[in-house]
């Protein structure tokens, strides 16, 4: 336990790495899946053969595959790239390709989520806005979007919880986050129990706040009145 | 690219996919037994009971797969008693440990899948059945889980993917599951795509057999409800 202590600081920092990569992840996933949900209702046969290209493919990959192919299939491109062009060598990050697999991989499923919370504004509001007068821009950020807020919070923050579990299979390439340094640190000090069961709680505290966060946001999003 | 490699190899990945498949599968089957008394129990709100299963699902929700089985396979040998019980010969071989760990994990999602269906099952089932002379156990057996559990074969189907999916940590451990193959393959030539590559288009191939099959059984299980039932969907859009 003392040693526990003595590296709670490190952890701690540790934490601060998969907090930040799920955050960047989340960023990254919130913006290919926006973009595919958008390909997807308004776009045309190729974009929608696309879309559905991405979310169908990737949905049926595991996070750890894609993390490790775009790592080390990523380095060997790069490598032959380099080779290719003249250039000096250049190691790919572990943590951006955390962010940049992760991002991708649930892209795919808040593609899904958005493009579900769309289809649920009833057309009959737009076509209210409209008939009274509203233009396009004023129409999807005062009539669209807090109801389109609303339909997606929910799917989001599953998603969102779902994410931080992947960030910890990003350890396996080596990244020092919670699970890769409690892992080095639990080994060598022969105590893996204890700091792995630090880990599990760090994971509810991160899950817990969360919750809580969405909540609140559900709550602030929600038809006052009906759900009191 | 070379894909004659994968092809001269296809033992090391055909072992891969009946590993993961044998992993995935047993899990699932331990974690539903888990589940079916852990969910009647919750739906029902046993009293002391309720409390421990709501903190056994908490924590195996709320953790990443991959440090339950750290917990586990490296963990529990931090122990003497451990070392030197009648279990040690099953937790220090990878293989048990992640079943133990699949199985657990499994059981706490499927017991929030069980719960929710239960509880949503019509009263006046419940009411009929009670009605016509049934003792509670006969419901329970013939009117409320065959009514619940088939309601909740949307959701399962999901659980079923994503326990398929959440397996790939076991190759972290050694275990030469699809993944495990796939990196084998790649140390053993020095390649970088051609095995994860592999690995990732037979986890693919297999989670649309997994949802082609849930499809089917909820064509079956499902018809006689009134629910519009998803056509369109090739891939668990929920998430655990």
């Amino acid at each position: 336990m003392d040693q526990l202590l003595a590296y709670i600081p490190l952890l701690l920092r540790g934490a601060l790495v998969t907090v930040s990569l799920a955050v960047l992840a989340l960023i990254l996933a919130t913006c290919l899946g926006a973009l595919a949900a958008a390909g997807r209702i308004t776009g045309g046969r190729i974009a929608r053969a696309i879309v559905t290209t991405y979310t169908t493919l990737v949905r049926g990959v595991p996070d750890l595959v894609l993390i490790l192919l775009i790592y080390f299939g990523g380095q060997r491109a790069i490598n032959d790239l380099g080779a290719m062009l003249g250039w000096e060598y250049v190691a790919l990050s572990k943590y951006w390709s955390g962010v940049l697999s992760i991002g991708f991989l649930y892209g795919a499923y808040l593609a899904e989520t958005f493009r579900g919370a769309y289809r649920t504004i009833p057309r009959g509001q737009i076509e209210g806005a409209y008939a009274l007068g509203m233009r396009p821009v004023p129409t999807l950020l005062r009539v669209s979007l807090p109801q389109f807020i609303r339909f997606a919070l929910p799917g989001y923050a599953n998603v969102w919880q779902v994410l931080v579990k992947s960030t910890a299979v990003v350890s396996v390439i080596g990244l020092e986050d919670l699970v890769g340094l409690a892992n080095d640190a639990g080994k060598s000090v022969r105590e893996p129990f204890i700091f792995f069961s630090f880990v599990l709680v760090m994971y509810l505290v991160i899950t817990y706040v969360s919750t809580t966060f969405f909540e609140a946001m559900e709550r602030r999003y929600a038809l006052k009145g009906r759900h009191p | 690219m070379k894909w004659d490699l994968v092809l001269e190899n296809w033992e090391l990945f055909a072992n891969g996919v009946w590993m993961t498949l044998q992993l995935t599968l047993l899990a699932l089957a331990i974690g539903f037994c888990i589940a079916l008394p852990c969910g009647l129990a919750r739906a029902r709100r046993v009293p002391i009971l309720n409390r421990a299963i709501v903190a056994y699902v908490y924590l195996f929700r709320g953790t990443p797969l991959l440090v339950q089985l750290y917990l586990v396979y490296y963990g529990l040998s931090q122990f003497d008693v451990v070392r030197d019980s009648f279990a040690w010969p099953i937790l220090r071989e990878a293989y048990w440990c992640a079943l133990i760990t699949f199985a657990l994990n499994s059981g706490a999602y499927a017991t929030e899948i069980i719960r929710g269906a239960v509880e949503t099952t019509p009263e006046g089932e419940i009411e009929a059945g009670l009605a016509l002379g049934l003792t509670k156990f006969q419901v329970t057996r013939l009117v409320l889980l065959p009514s619940a559990l088939r309601r909740a074969l949307p959701q399962y189907g999901n659980e079923v993917v994503f326990m398929m999916h959440g397996s790939v940590v076991a190759s972290v451990i050694t275990i030469q599951d699809i993944l495990g193959a796939g990196r084998t393959l790649n140390a053993k030539y020095y390649v970088a795509y051609e095995g994860f590559l592999t690995a990732a288009l037979l986890y693919m191939a297999l989670t649309f057999v997994f949802v082609m099959a849930f499809r089917g059984l909820e064509s079956r299980y499902l018809k006689h409800l009134d629910i519009e039932l998803p056509k369109r969907r090739l891939l668990p859009a929920a998430m655990r």
